[in-house]
């Protein structure tokens, strides 16, 4: 692990170059080459199918379930091999965290669902954990609407506070990158508001790389954009030149809704 | 996975970026490490020890094989028997007699025409309950015949023996007082049905109710009355997997042992007549094992001959509705 | 007009049919009433204190269940603790570990046909294997090995001879397939999103299953075991093949001992020609299937009360 330090907020945190993957003989992705900044808030937009939630997939490697599914290029995360044999998956995905489409809590007490991965890491007295899920639920911002319950089911919450939770679950492991999977679409608007509120708040703290199909949403809370077609990336940047001058004509198609 | 393409240098003096939030910095420091290397032994000795006991089961068929095919040859080397007897002869006297005979057609048809008896009204009838409990029968219904099936399909075969001996013969006997013995196929048939038919009637539904309801309801677009839906439509949707219920519980009955040896009797002949006494491979088998015959000699081996066919006819049977379940599965949604 | 008479038609053969399922399927539930009334009226004024107590004997009226009984209880232990963890390991193995590679698909096709084995030839195997040891020990019982005392719970003879040993073991390899099946059903009801959530919080599998699957899927292998054990209760015919002793004076003591049970007291009674053994047979029926109703009852509770919604 490095040495604690400050960095500065536009620094690169995973480097992509010549990337390409394949499930069996379909080539989902093709040569992409991108820089994920740290600290920042970066959407991956696209039509569905154009291959940005396969792409998020290979960050945490949660893909190698996939037993088809392959990769070749450079994928590294502040210079660490990703797509290496001998990387240690499980301290991967520690480190880079990820919120899914549907809120996946799992049938325990909140409490439980927050400690689960913590304890799978470290050691922790009693004391330790408390304080370590009463943080990870402040950081999600659900903290004042669950204290009171901390062990009843998660299952008994709302679909908003559900994600939330998966959020504080996903923050409690200490990780640098959080990828989130098009989080807010299985929610009604108020807690889509919500989520994207407490997305805002935590990009001081975290890498963030979001897949959205709502541009709406990719301009609201994004720093860069991504744009992905059919397996390529199409063009990244601010999301703010995306928007507003975009060099590429499918990706002005693309965001002005003539397509997709 | 190889990896292909320029790679960047390293940022100098780079750092992993850390939290400027003072809470998070503290939870950081919260907790002692797990060693790396405990956890990935854990993970090998606990994969070691799972696939240990899935091979377990491959361990069980490979001893009943070895098993009964040491047996059978032991058995075919004595001089008493030949191969040509075995699989072509149509007198089964192991026992009684000067002259020992073993040919295992008499056992075979024994067997069949209880499992014919069974079959010919359990799978029917389980097949038309069937369709009345997934195509007609409202919610409530359902809801207490179905667990009231499971419960049948765990009622012990002695019990339906039991009942074979002293409630179906006795009514047979009633109903015609000079065909029926006190042992008869017939009896024995009827209860191996009874036993068969929730294993025919819930399976057979299982299958039924995984037919899409998008194509019951296109059936009913094109008005259809239920009965059109349920039979020309549901029931050849879910063939595949009626077909498998049906083998299966025909393979039960092949294999069942206490109906036959309380109620079929012992004597081992090929005959059609439901109302003779006959002896099932099973049956046989019991009546070896309880002790008729001294261990180690030709008798008590040729149980096991018997086994080896049981087993095989069986094993068929199982085969080939899992090939139909794989086969001709239709693939919803 | 042709139209209209073909459609009164379809409407009769709908009608008709439905008579014919509510024909067959009322047919099918006399047929179960007629069963247990008939064993009811036979067995229920046998059922005494003394018949659940009482040792076996050569007279009908003085016999009791007390040693099938312990003899059902101690091999339905012995099956029950050996299949329930080696099914669920296999289970688990088999859907959170195993790639789908030739050899689990070879694993799982045999498990199927384990299912559809006659318990009979089990029992053949239990005697062959468990019993006799295939003879590598000698066959008379003066020969057998003995470890520990014959006073300890845990006295062992080698090979095992008819014990409930032997009897357990056997059973195990009678509901072993059953509780696999089970178990990988419930095991593939737990949604793939709770998986997926575990392994991305960096949850190795086995943290995974051990964390997160198996206890979602607890209801489910739990009325899948109950089921299986009470399969394994009713179960006589392995048991008979093995030796299962027809005549036992005791309960069983330890291991070693000789046993019998109940569905094969049954099957004893039931074959003798006199009538009063045939009623005896019913009453012991009747505890039969009260320990059926009791096992499918529990399954049933566990499946609707604890069976939690998983999303």
């Amino acid at each position: 692990m490095q040495t604690a330090e400050p960095t500065a907020p536009t620094q690169t945190a995973i480097t992509v170059r010549g990337f390409s993957s394949w499930y069996g003989s379909f080539q989902a992705l093709r040569s992409l080459e991108l820089e994920i900044p740290s600290q920042q808030i970066t959407a991956f937009i696209g039509p569905s199918g154009c291959g940005k939630s396969t792409f998020l997939r290979w960050i945490n490697r949660m893909n190698d379930t996939i037993p088809s599914a392959r990769a070749e290029g450079t994928l590294d995360l502040h210079g660490e091999d990703l797509l290496s044999k001998s990387l240690d998956v499980v301290d991967l995905r520690r480190r880079v965290g990820m919120v899914f489409q549907k809120p996946n809590p799992f049938p325990k007490s909140i409490y439980d669902n927050v400690a689960f991965g913590p304890r799978l890491h470290k050691s922790y007295t009693r004391a330790e954990l408390d304080e370590l899920v009463e943080q990870s639920l402040r950081s999600a911002s659900i903290w004042s609407e669950v204290k009171d319950r901390l062990h009843s089911s998660a299952l008994g919450l709302s679909g908003g506070q559900q994600q939330r939770l998966c959020i504080a679950r996903a923050i409690a492991v200490g990780p640098e990158v959080l990828l989130m999977d098009e989080p807010c679409s299985a929610l009604d608007p108020k807690s889509t508001l919500a989520i994207e509120e407490l997305i805002e708040t935590l990009a001081d703290r975290y890498t963030i790389v979001i897949v959205t199909h709502n541009m709406q949403q990719a301009a609201r809370v994004s720093d860069q954009t991504a744009f992905f077609f059919e397996g390529r990336l199409v063009e990244s940047g601010a999301t703010e030149t995306i928007w507003n001058k975009p060099k590429n004509k499918q990706t002005e198609d693309y965001i002005t809704g003539r397509f997709g | 996975m190889a990896c292909i393409g320029e790679r960047p240098p390293p940022l100098d003096g780079f750092v992993t970026s850390l939290p400027t939030n003072p809470h998070a910095r503290d939870l950081s420091k919260l907790g002692r490490p797990k060693s790396v290397a405990a956890r990935v032994l854990r993970e090998r000795i606990i994969v070691g020890a799972l696939a240990t006991a899935a091979c377990f089961s491959i361990l069980v068929t490979a001893a009943i094989i070895v098993v009964l095919a040491k047996e059978t040859i032991g058995f075919f080397q004595f001089d008493e028997v030949s191969l040509g007897e075995f699989f072509g002869g149509t007198e089964w006297n192991p026992l009684l007699g000067a002259e020992k005979h073993f040919g295992i057609w008499p056992l075979v048809a024994g067997t069949l025409l209880v499992t014919v008896i069974a079959a010919s009204f359990a799978l029917p009838l389980g097949l038309i309950a069937a369709i009345y409990l997934s195509e007609y029968a409202s919610p409530r219904v359902r809801a207490t015949l179905k667990p009231a099936l499971e419960i049948l399909a765990g009622v012990p075969t002695v019990v339906y023996g039991f009942f074979a001996l002293t409630a179906i013969t006795p009514l047979l006997q009633r109903l015609s007082p000079d065909t029926f013995g006190s042992y008869n196929a017939m009896s024995a048939g009827l209860a191996t049905g009874i036993m068969i038919l929730p294993i025919v009637c819930s399976l057979s539904e299982d299958a039924l109710r995984a037919v899409p309801r998008s194509l019951r309801d296109g059936a009913f677009a094109l008005g259809g009355t239920r009965f059109d839906v349920s039979v020309k439509v549901v029931v050849p949707a879910a063939l595949s997997g009626i077909v498998a219920a049906f083998l299966l519980a025909i393979s039960r009955a092949v294999g069942e042992t206490m109906i036959v040896a309380l109620a079929a009797g012992g004597v081992a002949q090929i005959t059609a007549n439901p109302a003779a006494e006959v002896q099932t491979m099973t049956a046989y088998m019991v009546q070896i094992f309880l002790g008729d015959a001294p261990a180690f000699g030709v008798e008590y081996k040729s149980s096991y001959a018997v086994a080896a066919t049981l087993f095989v006819m069986t094993f068929v049977l199982t085969m080939i509705g899992q090939y139909i379940l794989r086969r001709f599965r239709e693939e919803y949604d | 007009m042709a139209a209209v008479r073909s459609a009164s038609t379809r409407l009769l053969a709908n009608r008709a049919f439905l008579t014919l399922c509510l024909a067959a399927t009322s047919i099918a539930m006399l047929v179960l009433a007629i069963l247990l009334l008939a064993i009811f009226v036979q067995g229920w004024s046998g059922l005494s204190w003394d018949f659940l107590t009482g040792l076996p004997s050569r007279k009908a009226d003085k016999a009791g269940v007390f040693v099938a009984l312990m003899g059902s209880l101690w091999v339905c232990a012995i099956c029950g603790l050996l299949a329930l963890p080696l099914g669920v390991a296999t289970a688990v193995f088999l859907e959170e570990f195993a790639q789908k590679t030739r050899f689990t698909r070879i694993v799982q096709t045999n498990i199927m046909n384990l299912a559809g084995v006659p318990s009979i030839v089990y029992g053949i195997l239990g005697l062959t294997a468990f019993a006799r040891m295939f003879g590598a020990f000698g066959t008379n019982v003066e020969d057998a090995i003995s470890l520990g005392s014959e006073e300890s719970l845990f006295f062992l003879r080698i090979p095992f001879g008819s014990s409930v040993l032997a009897g357990g073991l056997t059973l195990m390899l009678v509901i072993l397939p059953v509780v696999i099946i089970a178990t990988q059903e419930a095991l593939r009801a737990v949604p793939g999103s709770l998986r997926a959530g575990a392994f991305a919080l960096g949850a190795t599998r086995w943290q995974t299953v051990w964390g997160i699957t198996l206890p979602a899927a607890v209801p489910g292998i739990m009325t899948g075991a109950i089921l299986a054990m009470s399969r394994a209760i009713g179960e006589s015919a392995p048991l008979l093949v093995l030796g299962g002793a027809l005549f036992v004076s005791g309960a069983p003591e330890n291991l070693m001992s000789d046993f019998a049970v109940l569905p094969l007291q049954i099957y004893n009674w039931a074959s003798r020609p006199q009538e009063s053994f045939h009623a005896i047979a019913a009453s012991a029926i009747i505890l039969q299937l009260v320990v059926l109703f009791l096992f499918n009852g529990i399954a049933v509770f566990i499946r609707q009360k604890l069976q939690k919604p998983l999303q």
